[in-house]
C-alpha cells in the first residue's frame, strides 16, 4: 500500500507541475488571470507531494520491504539501519526522486517566501522551474519507476555495493545533489528573467541566497567525496580527476563565478548579461555531470545505471532545457542592457578578473573531461590525467589566486593600485620568501612550490580586508568572505604540502619486523581475522611510533563483504596536527610476509579542513545576506504601513 | 564579437550534444585488446592446477604445434557456458592448453568434472602472472597461439558456436 501511495503523490506532483507551467505561461499576459495565482500554491503543494514521495521510500526501505523491486534489488534485512536507509538513494531510481524531490521543495519554498521579485517574473521562474522538473518527472515516472512491485517478493534483498557501506558515503551523494539541485533554481530566475527582461540589483539579491545555499552543499559534498576517495579506495590520493569528480567540480566552479558575479550585480548594477549566462551554465553542468554518470558514455569508476537507453532520456531532456535556455539567452541578451561600467582597477575589475579565469578553468576541465568522447568518435582510446589538468589548470589557478589576495582591497567601480601597494608588497614578499623557503628545505616541484608560496600568501592577504576596521562592526557576509578566502588558502597548502612533502613505502614485512616511512616506525605486531555484521576481513595490528615517541595501534583491513561477495580495503590514518600516517594492507606474500602500504603525508588534513572552511564562510555569507534581507524587508513594510496610515 | 559570445555557447552545447548522441548510438566496445598479438609470449613456468594434467611452461607452446591458450577459472561462470564448445573444438582436433586463474585445485577438479576437460594441459596462474603477460584483462579469454609461441589471435569472452569454425580456420592457417 505504502509504495502505491509514494507513486500515487508522485503522479500528483507532476501533474501539479504542469498547472505550473500552464499558469506560469499564461501569467506572461495577465499577471493576475485566475490561473497564475494558482501558481504558487501549486509550486508549494508540489514540493509537498514530491517530499511525501521520497518519505515514503525511506520507509519502505526502513522497514525492508522486500516486494519491492528497488528494495529488494538494493537492500538486505542485515543490513544497519542507517545503510538502509542511505540505500533509498544510494541506486539510480532512488536518487533521481531524491533530485526532484530536492527540486520540487526548492520551488515550493521561492514560492512561498519570495516576494521582492515583479509578480511576472516570479510567474516566470516557477514555470521554468516546473518546466525543467516535469522533464525529470517523466523520466522517473515512465522509465525509472522507484515503487515499482516485484510480482513475487523476494527472499532477500540483493545488499548494497559494501563500498557504499560507508557513514561518508551515505551521505556524501545527497550532499551533491543539494548542491546540484539548488543551482535549478539560479536557472529558473535566470529564464525567468530572460523572459521578463528584467534583471536588476533586486533580481541579484533574490538569487544570491540559493546560489550561496548550493555552493555550500557543493562545497561539503565535494569535500566529503575527496575524503571519502582518499580513506575508502585506498589508493592515498584525494583527487582522481576522475570524469564524475570532474562533473562535481564543474557546476562548483561555474556556481564560484555566478557567486561573485551575483555580488557585482547586487551591489553595483553590472554584469547583467553575464550573470544570467553563468546562471544558465551553473545548473547546465550539473545536469551535464548527471548525464555523463548516468549514460555510461564515459568509463569511470563511478559509473553506475550505466544505460544507453537512460542516457538517450537524459540527453534529450538536456537538448531541451540547456538548448532551449541558451537559445532563449541567444534571443534575449542582446536586449538587455549591460549595466554600470566600471574601471579595471576597481573590485568589480578584480570580480571580472576572477570570473574569467574561474571560466577558463572551468572550460579546461570540461575540455579534459569530454577530450575522449571527442577522441573516440575517431576510434582513438585516450585517458585525460593529471598531467593534463594540473599543469594547465594551475596556469590560470595560481594568477587567480594572486588577484584574490588583494582583490577584496579594492574599491567598487574606481580605485589605484598606489592605495593598496603595501599589502600587493608584502603578499609578494610573503610569497618570494614562502619559495625560498621550501626550495630549501628540498622540494623542486615547480606546482608544489608555488601551491605553497601562494598559500601563504594568501592566507594572509584573506585577512587584510578586516585590517584597521572594528571587527565587532565587520558585517557578517564580510566576515564569511574572509573565512572563505582563509579556507581556499588552507586547502591550498594542504595539497601543495601533501604534493611535495608525501613519502611512500611498500614493504613487505613478517609478524615482529618494522619499517620506516618518513617519521613514523611501523611495526607489524599481528594478523588475525575479524568478523563484521556483513564480512570478515584479515586485520593487521601495527605499532605506529612518530619519531621515536609512544607506539598507537593501527588496524588496517582487507574485508570481504558476502552479499553482493566484494573485497575492499580499510584503510587507517593516525592523525597529528602536521599530516596524516596512511596504512593499507594487502595480501600475504606467500613466505608468511604481509604486504604493507604506508605513506607519511605532511599536512595533508588541511585540504578537507580548507574545504570546510571555505563552507563555513558560505554559509556565514548566507546568514548575513538572509539577515539584510530580513531588515530591509521589515523596514519596506514599516515604510508601506506608515504610507497606509498617512493615507488613511 | 558581441554576438559571438551570446551565440557561442549554444553552439558548443550543440557541438557537444551531437557529439555525445553519435556516442550513445554507437556499440560500447567494454573490451581491451591485447598488445601482444603477434608477439611471443614472454617465459613462464606453472605448475599443474590438477592431478590429472601436467603443468604448463613456455616451452610447451613452442613444440612446434599450433594451440588454443584458455585462460578460465572455476570460479568463472561464462567459463561453465563456453565449456561444451571447447569440447567441440578439442574433439575437431584443436588441441587446448588452460591456464587455471587464482583457483584451488579441489574447485578444478570439480568444474573438470562437471563440464568436461577438454585440456591437455592446465597451469595454475595464481598471481595472474601469465594472464598479465599475454595481455588479458579477464576471463574467459582464448588465445590463438602458433608452434613457435607467438599470439596470433585474441578471442575476448566466451567462446560460443558461432566461434568455434572461425577459431579452427585461425589454427588452420597456422598450420595445424
Amino acid at each position: 500500500m505504502a509504495a502505491e501511495l509514494g507513486l500515487a503523490a508522485l503522479w500528483l506532483a507532476a501533474a501539479l507541475s504542469v498547472l505550473q507551467l500552464i499558469g506560469g505561461a499564461l501569467a506572461q499576459r495577465d499577471t493576475n488571470s485566475d490561473l497564475a495565482k494558482l501558481v504558487r500554491p501549486a509550486a508549494v503543494m508540489q514540493g509537498l507531494l514530491a517530499g511525501f514521495a521520497f518519505l515514503v521510500l525511506l520507509y519502505l526501505f526502513a522497514v525492508t520491504d522486500l516486494s519491492v523491486k528497488l528494495v529488494a534489488a538494493n537492500s538486505h534485512s542485515d543490513k544497519p539501519m542507517i545503510f538502509k536507509l542511505a540505500g533509498a538513494w544510494g541506486n539510480h531510481e532512488g536518487s533521481m526522486l531524491l533530485w526532484i524531490t530536492v527540486m520540487a521543495l526548492a520551488g515550493g519554498l521561492i514560492g512561498f517566501v519570495e516576494r521582492r521579485l515583479p509578480e511576472q517574473t516570479m510567474q516566470a521562474t516557477l514555470a521554468a522551474q516546473a518546466f525543467v522538473g516535469l522533464g525529470f518527472y517523466a523520466f522517473l515516472l515512465l522509465s525509472s519507476n522507484p515503487f515499482e512491485r516485484l510480482p513475487e517478493p523476494a527472499m532477500e534483498g540483493m545488499g548494497l555495493n559494501p563500498l557504499l557501506q560507508d557513514i561518508g558515503l551515505a551521505f556524501h551523494p545527497p550532499t551533491l545533489y543539494f548542491g546540484y539541485v539548488g543551482l535549478s533554481v539560479a536557472f529558473s530566475f535566470a529564464v525567468g528573467a530572460l523572459l521578463t527582461r528584467q534583471v536588476n540589483p533586486d533580481f541579484a539579491r533574490a538569487m544570491r541566497p540559493w546560489v550561496l545555499g548550493a555552493w555550500i552543499f557543493l562545497t561539503l559534498g565535494i569535500t566529503a567525496g575527496s575524503y571519502w576517495a582518499y580513506y575508502e579506495l585506498g589508493w592515498g590520493g584525494w583527487w582522481f580527476w576522475d570524469p564524475v569528480e570532474n562533473a562535481s567540480l564543474m557546476p562548483w566552479l561555474a556556481a564560484t563565478a555566478l557567486l561573485h558575479s551575483v555580488s557585482v550585480l547586487a551591489a553595483r548594477d553590472a554584469l547583467r548579461t553575464w550573470t544570467i549566462m553563468l546562471g544558465v551554465v551553473a545548473f547546465s553542468m550539473s545536469m551535464l555531470g548527471t548525464f555523463l554518470v548516468r549514460s555510461g558514455i564515459l568509463t569511470s569508476v563511478h559509473a553506475f545505471a550505466a544505460d544507453p537507453e537512460r542516457g538517450t532520456f537524459i540527453l534529450g531532456l538536456l537538448i531541451l532545457y540547456i538548448g532551449g535556455a541558451l537559445l532563449l539567452f541567444g534571443l534575449r541578451a542582446s536586449s538587455i542592457s549591460e549595466g554600470d561600467r566600471f574601471s579595471v582597477t576597481s573590485r568589480e575589475g578584480a570580480l571580472v578578473f576572477n570570473n574569467v579565469m574561474l571560466s577558463a578553468i572551468l572550460g579546461i576541465v570540461l575540455l579534459g573531461t569530454l577530450y575522449p568522447l571527442l577522441t573516440e568518435a575517431f576510434d582513438v582510446r585516450v585517458s585525460v590525467g593529471p598531467p593534463y589538468f594540473n599543469p594547465v589548470g594551475a596556469v590560470f589557478t595560481i594568477p587567480m589566486l594572486m588577484v584574490m589576495a588583494v582583490g577584496p582591497l579594492l574599491r567598487w567601480r574606481q580605485d589605484s593600485f598606489t592605495r593598496v601597494k603595501w599589502p600587493i608588497i608584502i603578499s609578494a614578499v610573503v610569497m618570494v620568501a614562502v619559495l625560498a623557503l621550501v626550495v630549501i628545505l628540498g622540494s623542486y616541484s615547480i606546482l608544489a612550490d608555488l601551491g605553497l608560496a601562494v598559500a601563504v600568501a594568501l592566507g594572509i592577504g584573506s585577512f587584510m580586508p578586516l585590517r584597521g576596521r572594528n571587527l565587532l562592526r565587520v558585517p557578517i557576509a564580510t566576515w564569511g568572505m574572509v573565512v572563505a578566502h582563509f579556507g581556499i588558502a588552507v586547502a591550498l597548502f594542504g595539497m601543495a604540502s601533501e604534493s611535495a612533502f608525501s613519502e611512500e613505502k611498500l614493504a613487505a614485512i613478517s609478524v615482529g619486523e618494522s619499517t620506516q616511512v618518513g617519521p613514523w616506525q611501523v611495526t607489524l605486531d599481528a594478523v588475525e581475522p575479524v568478523a563484521g555484521p556483513n564480512w570478515t576481513a584479515i586485520q593487521a595490528n601495527l605499532g605506529a611510533s612518530y619519531d621515536g615517541g609512544t607506539s598507537i595501534e593501527l588496524t588496517p583491513q582487507s574485508r570481504n563483504f558476502w552479499a553482493p561477495p566484494q573485497e575492499t580495503t580499510e584503510s587507517v590514518l593516525a592523525t597529528r596536527w602536521n599530516g596524516q600516517l596512511y596504512a593499507v594492507v594487502g595480501n600475504e606474500a606467500g613466505d608468511g610476509r604481509w604486504q604493507l602500504r604506508l605513506w607519511w603525508k605532511p599536512f595533508v588534513t588541511l585540504i578537507w579542513y580548507g574545504g570546510i572552511l571555505v563552507a563555513l564562510g558560505g554559509l556565514l555569507a548566507l546568514i548575513g545576506r538572509v539577515k539584510t534581507d530580513l531588515k530591509r524587508r521589515y523596514v519596506v513594510k514599516r515604510a508601506g504601513d506608515r504610507r497606509a496610515e498617512a493615507a488613511s | 564579437m558581441n554576438k559571438l559570445w551570446i551565440w557561442g555557447p549554444l553552439g558548443l552545447f550543440l557541438m557537444f550534444s551531437g557529439l555525445a548522441a553519435y556516442q550513445l548510438t554507437q556499440p560500447k566496445d567494454e573490451f581491451v585488446q591485447s598488445t601482444m598479438i603477434g608477439k611471443p609470449i614472454p617465459d613462464f613456468d606453472l605448475r599443474p592446477a590438477h592431478q590429472d594434467r601436467p603443468g604448463l611452461a613456455i616451452a610447451d607452446l613452442k613444440d612446434g604445434k599450433p594451440k588454443l591458450l584458455n585462460i578460465w577459472a572455476s570460479w568463472c561462470v561464462p567459463c561453465i557456458a563456453e565449456a561444451p564448445h571447447l569440447e567441440a573444438l578439442n574433439r575437431a582436433g584443436a588441441e587446448i592448453v588452460g591456464v587455471a586463474i587464482r583457483d584451488r585445485p579441489a574447485d578444478v577438479a570439480r568444474f573438470l568434472a562437471q563440464h568436461g576437460n577438454p585440456y591437455t594441459r592446465i597451469g595454475a596462474d595464481d598471481l595472474s602472472e601469465v594472464q598479465l603477460s599475454v595481455g588479458s584483462s579477464g576471463v574467459p579469454e582464448t588465445f590463438v597461439v602458433d608452434g613457435n609461441g607467438i599470439i596470433l589471435h585474441q578471442h575476448i569472452g566466451d567462446v560460443r558456436a558461432e566461434h568455434v569454425p572461425m577459431l579452427l580456420q585461425k589454427l588452420a592457417e597456422a598450420g595445424a
